[in-house]
């Protein structure tokens, strides 16, 4: 046998580690990081299946007992219903500086502690709400929704106490407390309440893994990469060739004589793959109504498949994703801050134009958050972890009014010099779930009563 | 009573056939050869095969590197997958891959590749050997007592778990001879085993007399100061453990169940031979029923092995762990304690997959449309003809042959360009290649 070789610790993930470690936790064995939570929905069995009825390829989550004809008739029943609202979230990975996409170019102390950073004077647009604040250049989109009335913005929002670690302070927005303890995502304790046993789209992480802030304990939620993922190329085979060789996957199923059970069940998989495959095909090249950003980042992507997945009626109800862009811009972070922010900006306005396109507008509501801010302090050619950060709100719905206000850079910093929390998520959590969800929010945000409320929707 | 053998010709296509159902399929030439020792010869080269010699290219990562499979995350599958390519004894092997569903232990629960390479071992080491021993081997291996809390049974805290399944799934079937009296008694014979757990995992796994339950135990009506032997040979002599062994052996070779007469005389053989596997697996691999019953689905890692095999190319990509998942099938990560569902294999989830693994044992091979502009033929018959040879001239029912054709037909009168006429026929080969693996007649033997 091959000698043993250390692993391959490049290849693993925090989340394999973490999948890791809760297979040995148990085993008294130590944790991979002391003090670092698990992840909200670590451990949730997941298998894959196409729903047939969504035509989706779809990981599901937390729903062991059900087979997947159960889940296919349930997310028909559920897609009956009459159409209901939808809320999205959408992660900045990495904690945004709120200080650049709304930056306090009116304040004195702004070019003293950015220096390197601080944008001029002249670039992006005022923020109406606040004379000190502008719009960096590349969040423009954000400005146009703005000042249209469909985005509400929280300059500092945050909690007492903040964590600088990206994973406990990402846990805490996740599971909407300031608790390393808690393993589901607080979207997923509402979904646990409201519910259904058999509909996993109910829940959807629009990700290759599952988003933690969807994990329950009771009900199933999914994951779909994109809703053109079943594909099938060959290599050196294109044009009009490929476009005779799909098709002959269901032919190759078709032309089989009955009678050989083996034969019979290989020749029916060939005929149903290929019926979904031209189902699917169908589906991933609809054409939105508006256009989105070009490239090959999968988010504008996603939610143009997202907006067309709620037109279709399919019936999903809360969806959680990440943005593109690295946000930990410890370095370079002019260049770098500004790429994810543009490509953000203009696929979040694209899909909000394409809801309205759409009539669906009013439907749907999406929370844009990062696990924290930034140091008001630069470090040269960038910043480090701060506290409170940058939240927004889009949608028509939404009262487009600021919540907690800009703290100023002066008396505004704690003593790390990071900006002071002038809203609570706890509370912008409570806000959607009573005023747009419609449900109380005590029993899913734990100690709900202590925190005050926002007004989010109109 | 004798067990039925099979009196019809056996050919190349028989011989095509065993070598997939007892193995991984042919190598180049490797059918022909095995028609012409006949039925008999054939099978015997299978159960008492040559020494092993593992032949061919050894295997490597993406990197070029050779595989950890203790350390690295899916190298356990490759390094399994290699011997399954490059092994001289088919049937060991594929009994290898039988014992590790039919004592399905999963490393989600074990959590230690070192372990279950370790069980692997055992399993090719007993593969043929007598069943009874097999049983004993298991019931102490470090793997399996973590997987179903071995040495988590004390006589202070019973754990039923082991002996449920010993019963249910390794010897008896459900409810068939037992009752929960018995899974709580052979939980009390069944303690005494431990180990420890330092930073690097488990060790020192060991019996420990202290732990052991000493008492009266009462199992299948018997009483005695049974212990984990006692609770494996109980088992096993139970008189409902041959009709038990008997169908679920032969369900992994022949895809339709024994008739009575059959299931009988493998029984009394089986019982005759004291337990032994090897006897039982010559007389299902001679069955008539092998060679004109229905086809089966090949299991995803027979089919990645067999085509890598049938090329001629050795393990040398990551890949196959990750397309074993998307087919359903990662090695040593077996869905539950029951094993896989070999009834179904397939669905369009796992056709994607299979689709991609063809895809993947194809890489090395597509021919440039640029580079080779011109040395396919223009003609639809031919071009599958080469590309059925290419697979080492698999057998191809004339329904499916006709598809080809006529995709190769339609593909061809799209040329109507002079570039076209030379390009496209590579194209067309490249697709053939693709097309042929996915067939029902590929995907089934």
């Amino acid at each position: 046998m091959t000698p043993s070789r250390s692993c391959h610790c490049n290849e693993f993930s925090r989340s394999h580690l973490v999948r890791r470690a809760v297979a040995e936790a148990g085993r008294g064995l130590p944790a991979i990081e002391p003090g670092m939570p698990l992840p909200a929905g670590t451990g949730l069995d997941r298998r894959t299946f196409l729903a047939r009825s969504a035509g989706l390829a779809l990981g599901v989550y937390g729903a062991s007992k059900l087979s997947f004809d159960m889940l296919d008739e349930g997310i028909a029943r559920a897609a009956s219903a009459p159409p209901g609202r939808v809320l999205v979230s959408v992660f900045l990975d990495g904690g945004a500086d709120s200080m650049s996409v709304l930056f306090p170019s009116g304040d004195p102390r702004y070019r003293t502690l950015r220096p390197q950073l601080a944008l001029p004077e002249s670039g992006g647009q005022a923020f109406a709400e606040d004379p000190r604040l502008r719009w960096h250049p590349a969040a423009a989109p954000l400005a146009a929704l703005h000042a249209e009335g469909k985005l509400t913005t929280m300059p500092a929002v945050g909690y007492k106490d903040p964590d600088q670690s990206h994973f406990t302070s990402r846990h805490y927005w996740e599971v909407g407390a300031t608790s390393s303890q808690l393993r589901t995502g607080w979207i997923g304790r509402y979904l646990d309440r409201v519910g259904v046993p058999d509909n996993p789209l109910q829940g959807l992480s629009l990700d290759w893994q599952l988003q933690p802030s969807l994990a329950t304990s009771r009900v199933p939620v999914a994951t779909v990469d994109s809703p053109d993922g079943y594909d099938f190329w060959a290599r050196n085979v294109w044009g009009e060739v490929e476009a005779r060789m799909l098709p002959t996957i269901g032919r190759l199923g078709a032309v089989q004589p009955r009678g050989d059970r083996g034969v019979a069940q290989a020749a029916d998989v060939a005929k149903q793959a290929n019926q979904l495959r031209v189902q699917l095909s169908a589906f991933g090249a609809f054409t939105p109504p508006v256009a989105y950003p070009a490239g090959d980042d999968e988010f504008p992507r996603r939610l143009s498949g997202l907006a067309a997945m709620i037109s279709a009626g399919l019936p999903l109800h809360c969806v959680a994703m990440r943005a593109p862009g690295a946000y930990d811009t410890h370095d370079d972070q002019v260049t770098q801050l500004e790429e994810g922010l543009d490509l953000t900006a203009r696929s979040l306005f694209a899909f909000q134009r394409d809801l309205e396109a759409r009539g669906i507008a009013d439907r749907v509501v999406t929370l844009i958050w990062s696990e924290f801010g930034r140091r008001a302090e630069e470090n040269g050619s960038g910043t480090d972890h701060g506290a409170a950060g940058l939240g927004l709100v889009m949608g028509s719905q939404v009262r487009g009014q600021m919540i907690g206000e800009f703290p100023g850079l002066s008396s505004g910093l704690d003593s790390d010099g990071n900006l002071r929390a002038t809203s609570d998520f706890r509370g912008l959590y409570c806000a959607l779930l009573e005023q747009w969800l419609g449900t109380e929010a005590n029993g899913i945000v734990p100690n709900a009563g202590a925190f005050a409320r926002p007004a989010v929707i109109r | 009573m004798a067990v039925p053998v099979y009196k019809g010709s056996f050919g190349r296509r028989e011989a095509e056939r065993l070598l997939w159902r007892a193995g991984f399929g042919p190598k180049r030439g490797e059918a022909e050869k095995l028609a012409k020792l006949g039925l008999r010869k054939a099978v015997n080269s299978l159960v008492s095969p040559r020494r092993e010699r593992l032949t061919g290219p050894v295997p490597r990562d993406d990197d070029g590197n050779a595989l950890a499979p203790q350390d690295a995350w899916g190298h356990d599958h490759l390094w399994w997958l290699d011997r399954m390519v490059r092994t001289r004894r088919p049937l060991t092997e594929r009994m290898t891959l039988v014992w590790h569903d039919w004592f399905a232990t999963s490393n989600d629960g074990v959590g230690s590749q070192r372990l279950m390479l370790r069980q692997n071992a055992l399993f090719r080491q007993r593969a043929l050997g007598s069943f009874s021993d097999l049983l004993v081997d298991v019931t102490r291996d470090p793997a399996m007592l973590l997987w179903l809390s071995g040495t988590d049974n004390s006589r202070w805290e019973p754990n039923e778990n082991y002996a449920r399944e010993l019963m249910e799934l390794f010897t008896l079937g459900a409810s068939r001879g037992y009752t929960e009296r018995d899974v709580r008694e052979q939980a009390r014979a069944l303690t005494g085993f431990r180990n420890d757990w330092n930073d690097s995992g488990p060790r020192n796994f060991r019996y420990d007399r202290e732990r052991h339950d000493p008492g009266m135990k009462r199992i299948f009506g018997k009483r005695g100061n049974f212990d984990w032997r006692d609770s494996c040979r109980l088992c096993i002599h139970h008189r409902r453990h041959p009709s038990f062994f008997v169908p679920k052996l032969w369900s992994y070779f022949i895809p339709k169940p024994p008739s009575t007469k059959t299931r009988v005389a493998l029984e009394r053989l089986y019982v005759r031979s004291n337990y032994s596997v090897r006897p039982v697996v010559s007389a299902i691999l001679k069955h008539p029923d092998l060679y004109k019953g229905p086809r089966m689905v090949k299991p995803p890692v027979v089919l990645v092995a067999g085509m890598l095999r049938g090329l001629g190319r050795g393990v040398d990509t990551d890949a196959w762990a990750w397309i074993g998942d998307m087919c359903g099938q990662h090695l040593f990560y077996p869905p539950n304690v029951s094993g896989w569902q070999d009834e179904r294999w397939l669905d369009t989830a796992t056709f994607r997959g299979r689709w991609y693994a063809v895809n993947r044992a194809l890489t090395p091979f597509a021919k440039d449309p640029d580079d080779e502009r011109g040395s396919e033929p223009l003609d639809a018959a031919q071009l599958v003809a080469r590309a059925i040879a290419f697979w080492g001239s698999p057998t191809i029912s004339a329904p499916t042959r006709g598809a080809l054709v006529g995709f190769a037909q339609q593909a061809i009168a799209d040329a109507n360009e002079d570039w076209k006429q030379e390009v496209y026929p590579v194209l067309i080969q490249n697709a053939l290649r693709q097309l042929i693996p996915v067939s029902p007649d590929y995907q089934t033997s």
